[in-house]
């Protein structure tokens, strides 16, 4: 059993808007056999904005919860795109400026804590994709994924600005995950494109625009869903669809899950358990072929 | 003999910042401006910005809202020549733009960030109340345009009134840390 630190950061914890991300995570890594020990007590770790509004405040946000895991010795894991940037730029600025990591250590000392710079920190597909890999995957596979066709979204921050994982404009992790899922990765030529991030909240119409644009390169490539690695782009694409539609007058009706949540399905563990009753598209006319291969493959047959 | 004396220009004080001292080496290539997302949202684009930086137009760069578009989506920083971190570079100017008191009165994304950052600074972003609480203060009206999306996430199980919380010394912990982080003044 290989063990991690789990930093689930505020929107896959228990009160946070992703928290279907958390639970198929936790019960895809009991069938993968590694084991994820949450990090106790931690904070927020700043996200984007913090940087631009307190910048000494921001590393020591981060800087608190590097130097709680240290303490443990494991790699730390976040399934969030945006812990996984903050927590690794954290640790290559305090390396390459002195002056910076002295007034972090110095305030950290107020706290009672010391930070070596020693955690490496990993995202979730990472973890997947480079301990696990993609033979063991394939040998928990139970279901019949084959035919399903879904679009890999990556996002910006799991490959930008790069930390050692994937190429940061052209990334495969994900595409090959799918594939030994049993299922087909459509082609997706703005995988890597922006989603608009938080500036869903500030600037919705200009954000709206970038989503519509994910949202038909995902579907004119004839995918029926896509998977996520970031709680802020599933939220995006997901919760704000229908925002998407009513603004461009489009239909798209693609449902949009966690590479986690796709993974447990795999897996044969039931819907529940992955939270796909959290999913604002509801994924279940895509998956009943999954679920119920019998009667679908009847009806499918009358039909052709 | 010269005399050489010192005047701090708008471009040294950038420098200063970290992750700000590669904007010296930029060529106007225009590759940032090229891979922006947003750049034809911007009143000047990213490539604009630095000549301007360069020129000291203080004000000028720090009032723009270009910044405040950025998405933080780091196509420009991985496609730069020249190695500059160009988000960090404008999550600098962002930064220097609240110190200065310049910020773009039409943009919402400094309330926003404001806002962030106060709940982050308690520990936890409760996803909830942050996008009430900016809603209300900015544009109540589209705070009752959004109610369809809330009542569906509300539906779903993914809105908590409940916010997660620290333990009390944790809470504690955070708030010496940062008390003390805030009397050292900045990162530079």
């Amino acid at each position: 059993m290989k063990y991690y630190t789990y930093f689930p950061g505020c929107s896959c914890s228990s009160e946070g808007g992703a928290k279907a991300y958390n639970w198929s995570m936790q019960a895809v890594s009991k069938v993968l056999d590694f084991e994820l020990v949450e990090l106790e007590d931690w904070n927020c770790c700043g996200s984007t904005p913090s940087g631009s509004v307190d910048e000494l405040g921001a590393f020591c946000l981060a800087g608190r919860d590097l130097a709680v895991a240290e303490k443990r010795g494991l790699d730390m894991v976040t399934p969030c795109s945006a812990c996984y940037v903050i927590f690794n730029r954290t640790n290559s600025y305090l390396k390459q400026y002195p002056k910076l990591k002295a007034k972090v250590d110095e305030a950290l000392t107020a706290g009672d804590l010391k930070y070596h710079g020693t955690v490496k920190v990993r995202h979730m597909l990472d973890i997947i994709t480079t301990d696990v890999g993609y033979d063991a995957i394939k040998s928990k596979v139970k279901k019949n994924l084959s035919g399903l066709k879904v679009a890999p979204y990556y996002g910006c921050q799991i490959v930008r600005p790069g930390f050692g994982f994937d190429h940061p404009e052209s990334p495969q992790s994900l595409d090959k995950l799918i594939s030994s899922l049993g299922a087909e990765p459509t082609p997706f030529p703005l995988k890597t494109r922006c989603c608009g991030g938080s500036l869903i909240i500030s600037e919705e119409a200009l954000a709206l625009e970038l989503t519509q644009k994910l949202l038909e390169s995902a579907s004119s490539n004839g995918a029926e869903c896509l998977v996520t690695v970031c709680p802020l782009c599933q939220t995006n694409l997901d919760a704000y669809q229908s925002r998407v539609n009513r603004k461009f007058k489009t239909n798209y009706r693609l449902p949009v899950l966690f590479f986690s949540q796709l993974m447990g399905i795999a897996f044969g563990i039931d819907g529940k358990t992955l939270g796909l009753n959290t999913n604002i598209v509801s994924p279940n006319a895509v998956l009943d072929r999954i679920y119920n291969p019998i009667s679908y493959t009847t009806t499918h047959q009358i039909v052709s | 003999m010269v005399t050489e004396t010192k005047t701090n220009t708008f471009i040294d004080e950038i420098y200063d910042i970290p992750g700000g001292e590669s904007i010296r080496l930029c060529i106007q290539c225009g590759t940032c401006t090229a891979s922006c997302p947003n750049a034809d949202r911007m009143e000047h684009t990213p490539s604009q910005l630095i000549a301007m930086a360069r020129a000291d137009m203080r004000e000028e760069v720090l009032s723009s809202n270009a910044m405040w578009y950025c998405l933080s989506c780091y196509m420009c920083t991985v496609r730069c020549p020249r190695g500059i971190k160009f988000t960090d570079l404008m999550h600098a100017l962002e930064y220097l733009s609240i110190q200065a008191g310049l910020v773009h009165a039409k943009t919402l994304t400094p309330t926003m960030y404001r806002l962030f950052n106060h709940y982050c600074s308690m520990g936890n972003l409760s996803e909830l109340w942050f996008m009430t609480r900016f809603y209300l203060q900015t544009n109540p009206l589209r705070a009752w345009r959004m109610i369809p999306v809330a009542l569906n996430m509300l539906k779903r199980g993914r809105l908590s009134i409940r916010s997660r919380k620290l333990t009390r010394a944790g809470s504690n912990q955070l708030q010496v840390i940062l008390d003390k982080a805030e009397s050292l003044g900045g990162a530079k």
